[in-house]
């Protein structure tokens, strides 16, 4: 495979994703406890008492980067699925994968927790406007992923299809995040990310910012480690894999398994079925 | 054209697809997607609606009167251009004062008072210490300057 020569392939052979995994996992845990220490110390004991909210408006430091987060996982999972699609390589499908958990994850806490604000402070828990419903179509969209994926007995052929459906429900984002400036909503505008710049106080900022690090860190972290299990039951006999089950992968066994690892069918050659993905059988078919 | 390239191609004619689709059918449902209209929007109906539907804008200053007898209270709601006296029975959310975003949900009245069943403040994308927001007011400045509303 002449793709092999491309330097950022490296990381699409299983074993050696797995290497770089188990690497940066221990960093980015503990980077995440630390933030969400001084993220919560600070949303809780530095940030003033809002003027309007008094102090229900902390579940911000919660709702806004879990709803953020819920986005970028969206985007990150369909932009994986893109990759397994044109190129075929199984380790982005297992990333994309990965990703769909936790993604929904924060998408369900960003409505829960905004439910829990949305109480006190508009007089209703839910109401169906333009950004709380493309919100929900999110969660849905992530749900859907993620059944789509598992209802296909082949691996590869639930992946192709739920990647489509990542790829065309990115549409929705773009919604979501533009939903305010486009129709009258409830939920009001944009806070951070403004023209003007931010219309809150820095104290509050800072504790926002803090907690949007904290939960990078965490879902970068849990996304890797379970896409390092996605990458193990994919080839569940081989030696590598065994090996790293066993939590005693030595460099050589993983260079070697690296060298001969298959990441996918990336597209060298004309022939062949564009999305089904049969060109194997195609192309013996024709000779 | 390379295997690969073919699958691009196709991946991204999809995707420019169905965002072409998606906008038409956003810009289509336009009206629908809209969770309130404002005062001057219902000024400029012709006929009155017979459905229920919502309009948003501020609570004027000044305008709230509370029936002592009742739970009963009646305000205008502004868009600055024209305000829609509104009567409601109930109990209103925290956040409902003068000067502050609401949103009412109801049909229009006999007599072209909005008989709201459901009120619902709007709170602003302002983040501020109290302690800020009262030195503002202090210093005779006008807090609305910093709340940009809608």
């Amino acid at each position: 495979m002449s793709a092999r020569s491309i330097p950022w392939l490296k990381y699409a052979a299983p074993p050696n994703f797995y290497g770089l995994a188990d690497r940066l996992t221990p960093w980015l845990w503990a980077g995440a406890g630390l933030l969400f220490l001084v993220g919560l110390y600070v949303g809780f004991f530095v940030a003033p008492v809002d003027y309007q909210q008094g102090n229900s408006y902390r579940i911000m430091f919660i709702h806004v980067p879990t709803a953020w987060m819920g986005m970028f996982l969206y985007l990150l999972m369909a932009l994986y699925g893109m990759i397994f699609l044109v190129w075929r390589i199984r380790m982005a499908d297992a990333m994309a994968r990965a990703i769909a958990p936790t993604g929904a994850l924060m998408t369900f806490l960003a409505l829960w927790t905004g439910a829990l604000w949305g109480a006190p402070t508009w007089g209703a828990y839910w109401v169906w406007d333009a950004r709380l419903t493309s919100t929900l179509i999110l969660l849905f969209l992530f749900l859907g992923y993620m059944a789509l994926h598992a209802a296909a007995d082949d691996r590869d052929k639930g992946g192709r299809a739920a990647s489509l459906l990542a790829i065309i429900g990115a549409v929705n984002v773009p919604i979501i995040y533009f939903s305010v400036n486009w129709w009258y909503t409830l939920h009001q505008g944009a806070s951070v990310i403004r023209r003007d710049g931010p219309s809150m106080a820095p104290e509050m900022l800072a504790a926002l910012l803090i907690m949007t690090a904290a939960f990078w860190l965490y879902c970068a972290a849990i996304v890797l480690r379970r896409a390092q299990l996605e990458a193990l039951e994919r080839e569940p006999g081989a030696e590598w894999a065994q090996a790293a089950a066993a939590g005693a992968l030595t460099r050589e066994q993983r260079e070697r398994a690296a060298a001969t690892a298959t990441i996918g069918d990336v597209g060298d050659h004309d022939e062949g079925d564009t999305l089904t993905g049969n060109t194997a059988t195609k192309q013996e078919g024709r000779n | 054209m390379k295997q690969r390239h073919k699958r691009l191609v196709l991946v991204l004619g999809i995707l420019a697809g169905v965002s072409v689709a998606t906008a038409l059918v956003l810009n289509a449902f336009r009206d629908n997607l809209t969770f309130f209209i404002t005062p001057s929007e219902v000024m400029a109906k012709t006929e009155i609606p017979e459905r229920r539907f919502r309009v948003g804008g501020i609570v004027e200053e000044g305008s709230v009167t509370r029936d002592t007898q009742s739970t009963e209270v009646r305000f205008g709601v502004t868009d600055t251009v024209k305000s829609l006296p509104v009567v409601y029975h109930g109990i209103l959310p925290d956040l409902f004062r003068e000067g502050q975003g609401v949103v009412i949900e109801g049909r229009i009245g006999e007599d072209g008072t909005f008989q709201a069943d459901r009120v619902m403040a709007r709170h602003d994308e302002n983040y501020m210490p109290a302690e800020a927001a009262e030195a503002v007011k202090r210093a005779g400045g006008d807090l609305s300057q910093f709340v940009d509303h809608y």
